[in-house]
């Protein structure tokens, strides 16, 4: 329990005994988010012309219940009519709320025709969905070619309670997807292994990114900023830990953006012929480690019991390299128990796997006879 | 049966059957059936809470307190499914067992061995489903609706979720046939199908219901199983396979078992309504065309719970617009209860209470059915807590406030006592009042973009999350006062005489005495 608990109790009973007192809250929250795409913003307008049409309907109906209810009771001497059936009426109920629904059909009809156009877009982002963290590539477009992988930077240590909960606690993430403003941008979805859910309140974009197949959607911000979402559909165990960051820049700002992006790929691509010495690998491992095996093999490498196996003293990272490369670049499944599922990390560069391997062989009182593993053997293994 | 032989000898014969725990293993009789239904339902009502109760402590401020993420998703996992497929569901066939005999005025169902298997393949089937969580890695944590390509990668707990949930199916597609087989064959003379009580006729629409669907589900978990174990892709893209088609196969089935479980409970609001009134009800038959309207358009509406995946435009229109269509034959019922209570003479004793707190509360979840319909809408708000809203108000403030308005309502034919008035008024004014402040604040939190199934959120939602732990709690507690009224009444109280309510017509208050005989009717009684 951490110092929140305190906090918590007192809103709590604060708002059971006065809910009026708790609304006034200024950071209380109990609409849809401010909308910055058109989408979005009709999508907001039509739940607010729903909301009241269904609250007038609400208060018209059970009026008339309630009414009844007090002045139709057997206490107050009142005698029961014994009326019943009357085609007028219910002809009249039936159509009314017919043409009601109509009315609102129709509103509905038009906003859903604008979001599915998805043509002619200005720039045309892939996005994947991983178990838990989502990956990027600028397919067409200004910054066309840039990519990279985004997931949660809030510290564990938050999360656990350890440390006070940051201002965006669970919304922030290390690489945010960055956008022009103004532009629309198209966006096709899929994902890696189970089917996630890419959405951002504030764009009314939410879209299943669905492995084995491509799906499509498009937003165009008219507001620069930083705006959050998260993960949608249950993807497992750290469905709740996959955000979306999304940056939108001015136009010049999103070219400077995707300027430096491409300098920093060049010169961070790595000299695929470079013979790398053990600290250096160990170092980019840890890293590489961390960003996408620790989800599941635990930051301690302990793994989670029936779940995920530990790599501690594990055969496949003490025993022969070939045999690690292989399960990293294509995955296994039913190897640990019956239905575990190691996903194919071919995806990433031939250094990232060479060093997280390296990294795994050396880490947590690991003493693999093989310690090393050159990203040209990852390579070869490749073929 | 021959009106020949003696009454009295003819009783005795009848009313002899083995005492203690063999009476309940061996019983062929509708109404052992029916407590047996009911006080099974109840357990597993509170397992399921008690499961609720869990991920909400888990909930009540921000980080990680209590459990990891992966007993988490087993929490909500288990939670939907034991309260669908254990609690409500069993619940209204014990209803059924109960009450269709006597409302028709027939001795018992027509299968009555068929009726003792349909019941005890339940503990069996709840036994595999609660055991899973003592397997390696734990029970099902894809959610109740096991969507496919996350429930492959489960461990063996999701095998024994899949067995349970073929045996429960069995036992629903038992106790279908026995009740359409029953009402169709077994009324008395006179009751024509336009005479049956509304309780009988939601009650044989839904038994169609579950004969059509359940077997898409068996067919959907089977395949998950041979795609887990046999190497088939029916849901994996490598093999030629479509995950989503998981999601049509399932919401299939999914969409009209919503009806399965809400159908029911209209029959017994229509039947507490009138009794309360002191009137009949306004529409009998606009009633039993809305209620086959319903169960019709639920076959063409499964989509609906799919419109982020990504369809074409044509297929969200048409799941769009069948969907909202759905509100005008549910309209015609709530309609039809207030112009039944209209110039009535109201009297609002505990099933009225829960039935009067039905149509306000469930139409709120109506409302917000309409609502989640219009598919740009639906964009903003699927997966998010404004759906947990919505379906807890459909499945709680509906389902269960029915259930507990039929429970008060035939409690005293039942036991023979009349229950403590106070007690329930209690139960009712507690309900409603924790019911609205746990679930109501969910519409804010899904609105403002909290996602379900999570187990940890972001600081903005801290307050409501807070208060809704709380009020959970209040809910669940609420419940023992509950227990605490049906067994008093089962041990005692106040002499119910044959027709404890004023306004009660039904055969079973007008030809029996109360607690009703073992069997119901040795012959058959007159309808005009």
């Amino acid at each position: 329990m951490g110092p929140n608990t305190g906090r918590s109790m007192a809103v709590a009973a604060l708002a059971l005994a006065m809910p009026g007192a708790a609304l006034a809250q200024s950071n209380i929250v109990y609409n849809l988010q401010d909308p910055v795409t058109r989408v979005g913003q009709s999508i907001y307008d039509l739940h607010t012309l729903m909301f009241w049409m269904s609250v007038a309907i609400f208060v018209a109906v059970f009026s008339v219940m309630i009414y009844a209810m007090f002045a139709h009771r057997k206490s107050l001497g009142h005698k029961a009519a014994q009326f019943h059936e009357n085609t007028t009426v219910e002809f009249v109920w039936t159509v009314i709320p017919f043409l009601i629904l109509i009315g609102m059909a129709w509103p509905a009809t038009r906003v859903l025709l604008a979001i599915k156009d998805t043509g002619s877009p200005d720039l045309t982002i892939k996005v994947t969905g991983y178990q838990w963290k989502w990956g990027y590539e600028y397919l067409k477009g200004e910054g066309e070619g840039v990519s990279f992988m985004s997931s949660l930077a809030t510290p564990h240590e938050q999360i656990y309670g350890n440390e006070a909960k940051g201002q965006n606690y669970l919304l922030e993430v290390d690489r945010p997807l960055v956008v022009p403003v103004g532009k629309k941008v198209r966006l096709l979805l899929t994902a890696n292994d189970v089917i996630h859910a890419w959405w951002v309140p504030a764009f009314g974009v939410k879209q299943d990114a669905i492995p084995g197949f491509v799906r499509d959607n498009w937003f165009r911000v008219e507001k620069e900023g930083v705006y959050r979402g998260q993960c949608a559909e249950l993807c497992g165990k750290d469905h709740g830990f996959m955000p979306i960051v999304v940056e939108v820049l001015s136009a010049e700002k999103y070219a400077a953006w995707a300027g430096e992006q491409k300098k920093i790929m060049a010169a961070a691509a790595d000299d695929p012929g470079k013979t790398w010495d053990v600290k250096d690998l160990i170092a980019r491992g840890e890293k590489a480690y961390a960003a996408n095996c620790a989800a599941c093999h635990q930051p301690n490498g302990q793994g989670v019991p029936n779940l995920f196996p530990p790599l501690v003293s594990s055969k496949a990272v003490l025993g022969p390299d070939a045999e690690q490369i292989a399960i990293v670049l294509h995955g296994r499944k039913g190897a640990y128990r019956p239905n575990t599922i190691m996903p194919p990390l071919a995806n990433l560069s031939d250094v990232d796997i060479a060093a997280a391997i390296t990294y795994t062989r050396n880490a947590w009182g690991n003493k693999a006879e093989d310690n090393l593993v050159q990203p040209a053997e990852v390579k070869a293994a490749r073929k | 049966m021959s009106a020949v032989i003696d009454g009295q000898a003819h009783e005795e014969h009848h009313e002899h059957h083995p005492a203690g725990l063999m009476r309940w293993v061996t019983t062929t009789n509708h109404k052992d059936i029916g407590t047996l239904y009911l006080w099974f339902s109840f357990i597993m009502f509170i397992t399921g809470g008690i499961l609720a109760l869990g991920l909400r402590m888990e909930l009540f401020q921000p980080g990680m307190q209590l459990w990891n993420p992966e007993f988490f998703n087993q929490l909500t996992s288990m939670h939907g499914l034991i309260m669908v497929f254990g609690a409500i569901m069993p619940a209204f066939v014990g209803f059924a067992n109960w009450q269709v005999p006597m409302m028709i005025g027939a001795p018992d169902m027509a299968f009555a061995r068929l009726n003792n298997w349909s019941f005890w393949l339940l503990p069996v089937g709840a036994t595999l489903l609660v055991s899973s969580f003592f397997v390696p890695g734990g029970a099902v944590a894809a959610g109740w609706t096991i969507y496919a390509p996350l429930s492959t990668q489960m461990g063996p707990g999701m095998d024994l979720g899949i067995f349970a949930l073929h045996i429960m199916g069995a036992s629903s597609i038992m106790g279908s046939i026995n009740i359409i087989t029953t009402i169709l064959n077994m009324r008395t003379p006179g009751m024509t199908l336009m005479k049956m009580p509304m309780f009988v006729w939601t009650w044989l629409i839904t038994a169609y219901l579950l004969i059509a669907v359940i077997p898409v589900l068996a067919g959907a978990i089977t395949m998950v199983l041979t795609d887990r174990h046999f190497g088939t892709s029916f849901f994996n893209a490598a093999g030629g396979g479509d995950p989503v088609m998981f999601q049509h196969i399932f919401w299939f089935f999914g969409h009209p078992e919503v009806y399965i479980m809400i159908l029911p409970a209209f029959g017994i609001i229509s039947t507490v309504i009138p009794a309360f009134a002191r009137k009949p009800l306004f529409g009998y038959s606009s009633m039993v065309y809305a209620t086959a309207s319903i169960a019709i358009l639920s076959f063409i509406v499964w989509a609906h719970h799919m419109f982020t995946v990504g369809m074409p435009t044509a297929a969200q229109l048409f799941f769009m617009y069948a969907t909202i269509l759905i509100a005008v034959p549910t309209g015609v019922k709530v309609f039809n209860w207030i112009a039944t209570m209209w110039k009535g003479a109201l009297s609002f004793e505990t099933p009225m209470l829960f039935a009067a707190g039905f149509i306000l509360v469930f139409s709120v979840g109506g409302f917000s059915g309409l609502i989640l319909a219009i598919a740009p809408i639906d964009y903003q708000v699927q997966d998010t807590y404004y759906v947990v809203a919505h379906f807890h108000y459909v499945l709680v403030a509906g389902s269960l406030f029915a259930i507990f308005a039929g429970l008060y309502f035939w409690l005293p034919k039942w036991t023979g006592h009349m229950y403590d008035e106070k007690l329930g008024k209690w139960h009712f004014w507690l309900s409603m009042i924790f019911f609205n402040i746990t679930f109501f604040p969910m519409h804010f939190l899904g609105l403002a973009g909290m996602p379900r199934r999570i187990p940890d959120y972001a600081l903005v939602f801290a307050d409501y999350n807070a208060i809704i732990t709380i009020a959970a709690f209040g809910f669940g507690l609420s419940q023992l006062i509950f227990l605490w009224a049906v067994l008093k009444c089962i041990r005692g109280g106040e002499k119910a005489p044959a027709r404890a309510w004023e306004g009660a017509d039904t055969l079973e208050w007008t030809h029996l005495p109360s607690p009703a005989p073992y069997h119901s009717f040795h012959d058959q009684p007159d309808v005009k």
